[in-house]
């Protein structure tokens, strides 16, 4: 078979904002399937709300529409565009379940629109519970005893008679959503119920639990003449109950025989064959660790998160076949993009060992429950690859940038030992109490078996408790055998030989020897012990190969060589996606890397993250799948010897490393190491500041708790406490008081801060955001930002629109002065972020970055400036002026543009979802229009507020803003909102003639405000909690049921007036924007 | 113990000491699957052979004694990077350490596996030795290596006496029809791999096993409905008196089905010609085209020889296979007779089961179901 003539303009869909359970692999997939399928000469349409992914670059498609992905947008894009066909495989859940929609209206029919790369019935019998049973019936495969149900009671019954514990999945969610295990019919009850409304056809599986059954996966692909094969199986460390995304995963399995891998790899095959699936997916499974006993947990129809980490981990790029497929060629037909020589219709064979752990947002959370489950929570993770499981551990470990290297923990406050709740250190708990924390499922299990190890508790103790397979007990056991021995035997060369080879780093190795770093680096170097790269070639070395993708390991030869001629330049990225660090650094450091490639370097990538598109093989001339440490940094450039690195594009996570890559030699391109210290260092910083007449809020460099009650005392408070660099605000906060002090210092310091804590006067005023490229003399600035919130929620949390609305010329004409001053007094080459307050006509400066910022795709992609590649070439050495533009403010664009979060609350169980200087969301999507009120409605809908449902509606604010409350209030009931409130509020309402029912508080008798949120009426809730730590129990209450039942709730008045805005301006039918279209001005 | 590794070429990897610590000369041939080392050691087709695993992580699930493809193991040497400390499996009775001491196999590991594996492929398969002796000059231990060549090693691998295999009737539960029930099949024992006789008798047949030596008026008198050859070690061309029965065979009516250096020996019998490849295939990830249908399937492969296409007569032999990823051959149909064979390893054990349908086809050319 060949390509299908018929196909030649194909509707791509995105997956929207980055949640949890839906990160950046859809963008890697996206972007590889577009660039496959223009390879072949097809025009493509590109859906994503996203705007910091790839894939809605102009040239990874041809029309480019960052729209709200919602059916009503899907439509109307198909008659505009008149697309032959439609691609959802690559958008993830949310792409498939769009797509389901239109072909079960009947849409796509009427429009002549066909699927492609699945059809509706392979969807409908992947994932509709009892369509799936009945095909897994049919073929003999086993499935765990179960039902589908659609109310509570019948839930019950079922339950029952399957036996407890039972598992119950929600039909077509993401990422696992309102899933669990139940133990008994209460905790039955509270799932179901969740369940039942998260899931879009109202049905949830319950299931008999196997948990404690090993999970394994099979990464299946099928051309459409049938042809079958496996790209990858992964073993999952933590057995079935542990979400697959929250789980250590390893690749390929490690403890299944050639009887049990066959046996799983016939069945995935036979089922992609039942199902006819014409692309990838992914099958799971659940097998009994004491027979051949398994059964299929779960079939997705479509690329994953987990076919992500099997092309990584292969070098199988299945998201580019899986798109050649869907035009119509068979496996056979497509070419192995790694040799070169074989073709795609092959399995992969792996010679190292491959390691996946999951990114928790644990430390964003410090309340949120740790305990992992069905229902994913990790934002992102990391991939690490060694000749052996230990090392790739070892390195997983270090990439997640967790404060953490090693299985013993450097932090040992006692107070987080106590609490359970912070911190990987386990050693003061007694033995008792550390068999208890070993049943907790949760992300630090492996520190706890660590540290049982370390006590003598057996492999068989461990195993009976936490079920892991003896087999990575024992990996586990090499570790802190190694640990010991560096703690207690001479440090010879053997022993340093091993410990590399287990990937201890220098550093570890001086903590446990006592020996300085420096003097372990130079015996490693003196005995020519070295990192070696290998390369990751899909074949096990049978045939030569010449993809340009390295791993380390310290027991071999080297493979890696350094290119001669170009000159080379290395290219950090951002490591895991994490709240405060997400997928825009990812489209920075490819645009980067692609731009330094046009300027004629040679190009090099280091990075962890599987999920992104810069770890895909083909983006540099060569990736280094490494961990980001100022160790594994060096042992690369000790090989490559780049003449530069480039730091500014890589967020926190490379701007780290600038002190290192000096240390090494290695100049850092772009703005000199020395200046982006001035920008962080607090002293340094504020003497710029003075030079540059340049007003901040007061402010104190403080160590100590008291020291930084001192200072709040004599700024007066509120103040802004934040530790120096961070990203996102981490354990920033708005202290009230000297007991806010305590307790956030506090916090701060349970990780050991090698760098000082800020103390700032915190003024309200309008936030401003500016990203500004220099030349070193000219800077060009292409929009000026404003935040709809007021200062003291994070920038990345705030509604940001573009341009400005509400600011002077006069203030506008300050905020350029400010930027080119900062620009020109920081000497930056390349990119510059900063953050400002204006507080009446008065500039003040919070926060400046000498680096890229989550804000620059989407102003690059509504000012149609390409700010990254510029950058990238002014840090290559050209102008501005030589490269065609004009220094200053650029021309607004035609359009404004509205940069909307987007939050994951309802996945972190515990969680205060109040917003505040401290990041919460995890994605953000944009709305672009001609007006603010279409670009604000879009926004919105983009985010997953679709109002009204109800039309009711639930107000509780501070008396500090009851005042303000009164004119939201009275336009959200003019939209048609019955209006509830808490008895102070509704006083106010009703003094003020809006009519409001006032409703009982928490602890008062039912009904009560809970009972009201939970009984599924209301819409909306507002609630603006007290400043600082004293925040009241009972917000936290509602605000959670108020999540946790699907209702939106705001914590923020500009919020609330922006959504009211929007509905009030509600259109009928949108404009659509071409984004592709959009030019510079 | 320390141990190394030293090529012909003069190569000397230096790791550690498992199994045996004798010295051995041998070929060494590298495997890329990465599970199965069991079924890997106890493959017959591995005499005179030192087997490198490209996978690092061996013996990670221990020796399950019933996936054993013959009663003992074959390979001169083992060469890994790592052995699990512990096994870990439900079915595992031994370690992998126990296992090669037990039948003195010596082995070497800690080396890196990817280089060697590199070298093989660029330079070709070679000869080398495995020792824990420290040499001071390579000169005389390669003059040795130089000097070795594997042969007489189908006598060696097969079975002394005819015997029946034992039905493994009711264990296979995927079956409920036996497609060959009562199907009399003669097995040729050419160091038969035991899933051969296992996929036959699963599928209904009764097997007998004949010694490779057996004179095909022999099996042809004990009138069987259909002959199996199968896999075995070593050179084709050095099975002269073999490929002359085999020549008998193809002259007889009986339904002929082919795997490996059966299907190389009844390719020299009717007057083709094979050739060493430079360093074989060995895994379970080879993608042949079956070239009736164009389907692909993924199979288990491990030889070192192949059947020189351009050789055929196209009066006598169609090819029915091919390689899709070298284009060898994978598979030859016969004109006119009911004869059929496979270069690949349909009875799988390491590797993919996905050509198993071709012992389903065999019965049918016996007859199908009696």
């Amino acid at each position: 078979m060949a390509k299908n003539p018929d196909i030649k303009k194909v509707l791509v869909l995105g997956s929207g904002p980055i949640v949890i359970g839906q990160a950046a692999e859809f963008d890697y997939a996206g972007t590889q399937a577009c660039r496959s399928l223009k390879e072949e000469g097809i025009q493509v349409v590109l859906l994503n709300s996203n705007p910091a992914t790839i894939m809605t670059d102009k040239d990874i498609a041809d029309r480019v529409y960052i729209e709200p992905l919602t059916v009503e947008v899907v439509e109307q894009l198909i008659r505009k565009e008149h697309p032959d066909s439609i691609l959802p495989t690559l958008g993830g859940q949310a792409g498939l379940n769009l797509a389901m929609e239109l072909e079960e209206s009947g849409f796509l029919k009427e429009n002549k629109v066909r699927l492609i790369g699945t059809t509706a019935l392979t969807i409908k019998k992947a994932e509709d519970r009892e369509l799936f049973k009945e095909t897994m019936e049919k073929i003999g495969e086993p499935v765990a005893p179960s039902d589908i149900v659609e109310d509570v009671e019948d839930g019950l019954r079922i339950a029952a008679e399957i036996g407890y514990p039972v598992v119950l999945r929600p039909a077509y969610t993401l990422g696992g959503s309102g899933g669990g295990i139940a133990q008994n019919p209460e905790q039955c009850h509270e799932i179901l119920e969740n369940g039942l409304r998260l899931s879009r056809v109202g049905q949830v599986l319950v299931e008999r639990c196997i948990a404690g059954w090993k999970e394994i996966e099979y990464e299946v692909m099928r051309d459409g003449a049938g042809n079958v094969i496996t790209v990858c199986n992964m073993e999952n460390m933590d057995p079935v109950g542990v979400h697959t995304g929250d789980s250590i995963v390893v690749a390929p399995s490690q403890t299944l025989g050639d009887k049990e891998y066959q046996m799983l790899r016939s069945s995935a095959l036979n089922i992609i064959t039942e199902l006819g699936i014409t692309g990838g997916c992914n099958v799971q499974y659940a097998l009994n660790p004491d027979s051949f006993e398994y059964c299929v947990i779960e079939v997705n129809p479509r690329v994953s998160r987990s076919s992500a980490l099997a092309s990584k981990a292969t070098g199988y790029p299945i998201a580019k076949v899986a798109a050649k497929i869907a035009l119509g060629y068979t496996l056979d037909e497509i070419k192995n993009a790694v040799t070169k020589k074989t073709c795609a219709c092959f399995e992969p064979m792996l010679d190292y060992c491959v390691v996946k752990m999951p990114r928790l947002p644990f430390d964003k959370f410090i309340q949120a429950k740790r305990t992992l489950g069905t229902q994913m929570k990790a934002t992102g993770e990391v991939m690490s690859i060694c000749t052996n499981f230990e090392g790739a551990l070892m390195k997983a470990i270090r990439s997640l940038e967790q404060h953490v290297d090693c299985l013993l923990s450097e932090t040992s406050s006692p107070a987080s030992t106590e609490a359970g709740n912070n911190g990987y250190d386990f050693s003061g708990l007694d033995e008792e109490r550390l068999k208890r924390q070993l049943a907790k499922v949760d992300d630090r299990r492996i520190w706890v078996i660590a540290e049982a190890l370390r006590r003598g508790i057996s492999y068989d103790e461990i195993h009976e408790i936490t079920r892991i397979d003896p087999w990575f007990i024992d990996k586990l056991a090499v570790l802190v055998e190694m640990e010991q021995a560096l703690k207690t035997e001479p440090f010879t060369e053997g022993l340093l030989r091993e410990a590399k080879r287990l990937e201890f780093p220098d550093r570890v190795i001086s903590r446990l020897t006592g020996i300085p770093v420096q003097q372990i680096r130079d015996m490693r170097y003196g005995a020519g012990i070295r990192a070696v790269y290998k390369m990751v070639d899909t074949c096990a070395a049978e045939f030569a190969a010449e993809t340009p993708y390295y791993y380390s390991c310290f027991d071999g030869s080297n493979e890696a060589e350094a290119g001669g001629g170009k000159k080379k330049v290395l290219v950090l990225g951002s490591g895991p996606i994490r709240i405060g660090q997400g997928i825009e650094f990812d489209f920075c450091s490819v645009h980067s890397t692609w731009a330094f490639a046009k300027e004629g370097y040679e190009t090099i990538i280091i990075n962890n993250n599987p999920e992104t598109v810069s770890t895909d093989f083909d983006i540099a001339d060569k990736l280094y799948f490494e961990p980001l440490t100022p160790e594994d940094v060096e042992s690369i450039v000790d090989v490559e010897k780049p003449d530069g690195a480039v730091v500014q594009f890589g967020g926190q996570t490379a701007i780290k490393l600038t002190e290192a890559l000096m240390k090494m030699g290695v100049p850092v391109l772009g703005t000199a190491a020395e200046d982006v210290d001035a920008a962080e260092d607090r002293e340094r910083f504020d003497r710029i500041l003075e030079q540059c007449q340049i007003p901040r809020p007061a402010g104190h460099t403080v160590f100590t708790a008291d020291e930084a009650k001192a200072a709040a005392k004599e700024l007066g408070y509120p103040v802004l406490v934040r530790p120096s660099y961070v990203l996102g605000g981490q354990g920033m906060q708005i202290c009230i008081n000297d007991h806010d002090i305590d307790e956030f210092i506090g916090i701060i310091n349970q990780i050991a801060q090698d760098h000082p804590i800020l103390v700032d006067k915190y003024i309200v005023g309008k936030e401003i955001e500016v990203d500004a490229v220099c030349d070193g003399k000219d800077i060009l600035i292409p929009g000026i930002m404003e935040h709809i919130e007021r200062t003291g929620v994070h920038s990345g949390d705030s509604i940001s629109v573009y341009p400005a609305p509400s600011i002077t010329p006069a203030t506008e004409a300050k905020l350029v002065d400010y930027t080119e001053k900062l620009a020109r007094a920081l000497h930056v080459k390349g990119m510059i972020n900063i953050q400002f307050i204006v507080a009446d006509e008065e500039v003040f400066i919070i926060e400046v970055n000498p680096r890229s910022s989550r804000t620059v795709p989407y102003i690059s992609k509504v000012t149609g400036i390409p700010i990254v590649p510029l950058a990238t070439q002014v840090i290559c050495g050209h102008t501005l002026k030589e490269l065609g533009y004009t220094a200053g403010l650029q021309k607004k664009s035609e359009y404004i543009a509205i940069k909307m979060p987007v939050f994951s609350f309802e996945k972190i169980r515990g969680a205060d979802i109040s917003l505040g200087p401290e990041m919460k969301s995890t994605g953000e999507c944009l709305g672009i229009a001609k007006t603010f009120n279409e670009a604000l409605y879009k926004a919105f809908e983009g985010a997953g507020i679709k109002l009204p449902k109800h039309k009711n509606m639930l107000i509780t604010v501070r008396e500090s803003e009851h005042e303000a409350v009164v004119e939201i209030a009275r336009r959200f009931q003019k939209v048609g909102y019955r209006i509830f409130a808490t008895r102070g509020t509704a006083r106010v309402l009703n003094a003020n003639g809006v009519k409001a029912l006032t409703v009982r508080k928490l602890e008062q008798e039912s009904p009560n405000i809970l009972d009201l949120i939970l009984g599924h009426e209301m819409d909306l809730v507002i609630d603006i909690p007290q400043q600082g730590a004293e925040r009241s129990h009972d917000g936290f209450v509602i605000r959670r049921n108020a999540i946790e039942t699907g209702v939106h709730v705001l914590t923020s008045l500009d919020t609330a007036e922006a959504l009211v805005t929007s509905l009030e301006n509600r259109a009928k039918e949108l404009m659509l924007v071409d984004i592709a279209k959009v030019e510079r001005r | 113990m320390k141990a190394f590794l030293i090529l012909e070429d003069g190569t000397v990897f230096c790791g550690n000491s498992i199994g045996s610590d004798r010295e051995v000369i041998s070929e060494i041939v590298f495997n890329t699957s990465m599970t199965g080392y069991l079924e890997v050691l106890t493959d017959p087709s591995y005499a005179g052979q030192a087997v490198v695993m490209t996978y690092p992580l061996i013996g990670n699930y221990g020796i399950c004694t019933e996936d054993m493809e013959s009663d003992r193991p074959w390979p001169d040497g083992f060469i890994v990077r790592e052995l699990s400390r512990i096994p870990s499996n439900f079915r595992s009775g031994d370690t992998i350490q126990n296992f090669l001491k037990k039948y003195d196999i010596p082995g070497i590991c800690g080396i890196d596996t990817r280089a060697l594996t590199k070298i093989l492929r660029e330079k070709g398969t070679m000869n080398g030795m495995i020792t824990t002796h420290v040499y001071q000059d390579y000169a005389e231990p390669v003059k040795r290596m130089k000097n070795y060549q594997v042969t007489g090693v189908v006598k060696a691998v097969s079975c002394e006496k005819k015997y029946l295999f034992p039905s493994v009737d009711g264990k296979n539960r995927d079956r409920q029809t036996h497609a060959g029930e009562g199907r009399r099949v003669a097995l040729l024992d050419l160091g038969a791999k035991k899933n051969i006789a296992r996929s036959l008798t699963e599928r209904g047949c009764e097997v007998t096993i004949y010694p490779g030596y057996t004179p095909a008026e022999e099996i042809l008198a004990a009138n069987p409905d259909g002959i199996m050859l199968s896999n075995g070690p070593g050179d084709p061309k050095e099975n002269v008196e073999i490929i002359r029965e085999i020549r008998k065979l193809y002259e007889s009516d009986v339904p002929i089905f082919a795997i490996c250096l059966g299907h190389q020996l009844m390719a020299l019998a009717t007057g083709a010609d094979t050739y060493k490849l430079k360093y074989g295939h060995r895994g379970g990830n080879h993608p042949v085209m079956d070239l009736a249908t164009k389907r692909v399937y993924i199979s288990s492969q491990n030889h070192g020889y192949a059947v020189d296409p351009e050789s055929l007569d196209p009066k006598v032999a169609a090819p029915a296979f091919v390689n899709v990823n070298d284009g060898t051959n994978e598979g030859i149909a016969y004109v006119g007779k009911n004869i059929f064979t496979v270069q690949f390893h349909p009875e799988a054990c390491p590797g993919p089961r996905d050509s198993g349908y071709l012992f389903d086809r065999f019965i049918e050319m016996m007859g199908g179901n009696q």
